[in-house]
């Protein structure tokens, strides 16, 4: 799970890539949030301790919740919440900027609009580094959270999971397809034309043996699958706003659909969530978008004791 | 060697060396793209002799290299592996082969290829080397996790 650096004597620890971990690894992550879920663990574990926040791109729900998350562990943050607020501004690099921060925490969570940013950052950080999504690359805590959100209503071996959406963009599909694979999942993807899986993902997920099926419609495949995985469908990929709703109105999760869906069934989105999902669903049991949300901090308090004790 | 291989155009095309390195059986046209590997330029000093598409008994086709006066490192040589692997080098000490080995495709490569990613962080200004893992799949860049699988020399950099 970890890349482990040694710099000045220390060795930290550094989470950038769902693909560091092993199944071994996620479960054990996966354990220690259920604990702490359960309200078992020290709110004082990381007091004293500082959680600099760098978001050099918006985000809402998981800057906060990383906040959220070392303020329940006793300890604090500090963050640059855009590139027009800090030095890189002013021409500085992020290698730069990663060594100047590392004297002022004792954890860096990063999310950076190049892919590979968090690498290069746990390269030149002398603390832990968390990647909170580098451009189109990774997003390793979301893809923990909705696996953690996915085993609170089924054990995550040998289960049917349907993607909607663009599957070619999202990062969030993409690391958990592949986190999927460790746990022998069959993947359904459902995706408008020229938002399909990316053909290197495909292949590279079909040779770790996962099964993967594609389906013009969710109807097509609703009676089979235990997860339905939401996600949005950029307006900007499309030539103009017809042919967006035309296409997003076709992918939309409604309460007559799932009425063919099977009972224990859930319905996932990193969200935000724009018009793919009725707020109907949102008070049928199968909803757990709000839920896996919330997920977001006893994962990331996981993450944060695992890379900074 | 290149005499038994094609003795009349051989003596024309390559002279023989003193001294330095021979790189045999690069992949026919491909010898360009191994001087530009090697960072060999009209700058630098090294004196260069290169024959492209010199029949070959083995490869049909095939280009050479010659050095004068540069004896390759292990590293250098192993670049070549990623476009041409079936490439041989030939060490060459007062007109002797005194050392031939075949090339071997490195573990990791830095600095030599661009990441054809144009939103990799290894395309900006921050203070690193393109670095990539060397797998079956091809070259597999350590910061965006980007595949080259093909056209390696297209991005040499």
């Amino acid at each position: 799970m970890y890349k482990r650096g040694i710099r000045g004597g220390v060795v930290t620890r550094h989470i950038i890539s769902i693909g560091d971990f092993d199944r071994r690894q996620i479960d054990r992550l996966l354990d220690n949030a259920k604990r702490i879920d359960a309200q078992k663990y020290d709110n004082n574990a990381l007091y004293r301790k500082i959680l600099a926040t760098l978001f050099f791109e918006p985000s809402t729900r998981t800057r906060m919740s990383f906040e959220a998350a070392i303020a329940r562990l006793g300890g604090t943050s500090i963050s640059v919440d855009s590139v027009e607020a800090c030095s890189i501004a002013k021409g500085e690099t992020l290698a730069d900027t990663i060594r100047v921060v590392s004297g002022y925490a004792d954890a860096i969570v990063i999310r950076h609009p190049k892919e590979g940013a968090a690498r290069l950052a746990a390269q030149f950080a002398s603390v832990p580094v968390i990647n909170a999504g580098d451009g189109a690359g990774q997003h390793p805590s979301q893809t923990l959270l909705d696996l953690y959100t996915i085993r609170q209503s089924m054990k995550l071996d040998e289960i049917n999971v349907a993607l909607i959406g663009d599957l070619r963009y999202g990062r969030t599909a993409h690391s958990l397809a592949l986190a999927l694979s460790l746990y022998h999942a069959r993947l359904h993807t459902i995706s408008p034309k020229g938002l399909e899986l990316p053909t290197s993902l495909h292949t590279d997920l079909s040779e770790r043996g996962m099964e993967i099926t594609e389906h013009d419609t969710i109807g097509d495949v609703i009676k089979e699958v235990d997860v339905i995985y939401v996600t949005r469908i950029q307006r900007e990929r499309f030539p103009d706003s017809a042919s967006y709703f035309n296409v997003t109105s076709s992918y939309r999760i409604t309460p007559e659909l799932l009425t063919g869906a099977k009972k224990h069934a859930i319905v996932l989105h990193p969200l935000p969530r724009v018009d793919e999902i009725d707020p109907r669903v949102d008070l049928l049991p199968h909803a757990k978008y709000f839920e896996q949300s919330r997920n977001g901090v006893p994962v990331r308090m996981a993450m944060l004791l695992q890379v900074i004790q | 060697m290149k005499k038994q291989e094609n003795p009349e155009n051989e003596g024309l095309l390559v002279r023989r060396i003193q001294n330095g390195t021979v790189i045999d059986h690069i992949a026919a046209g491909e010898a360009l793209n191994v001087v530009k590997i090697l960072g060999i330029t009209g700058t630098t000093t090294e004196s260069l002799s290169i024959a492209t598409n010199v029949l070959s008994g083995q490869m049909g086709k095939k280009d050479i290299v010659k050095l004068s006066n540069r004896e390759l490192s292990k590293e250098e040589v192993d670049r070549i592996a990623l476009i041409s692997p079936r490439a041989t080098i030939n060490i060459i000490r007062d007109y002797k082969v005194c050392e031939k080995k075949g090339v071997e495709i490195p573990d990791m490569i830095e600095g030599l290829v661009r990441c054809p990613n144009p939103g990799c962080i290894s395309n900006t200004n921050e203070p690193i080397r393109s670095r990539f893992i060397v797998t079956p799949k091809g070259l597999h860049c350590t910061y965006c996790e980007w595949v080259i699988a093909r056209d390696i020399t297209s991005n040499i950099i």
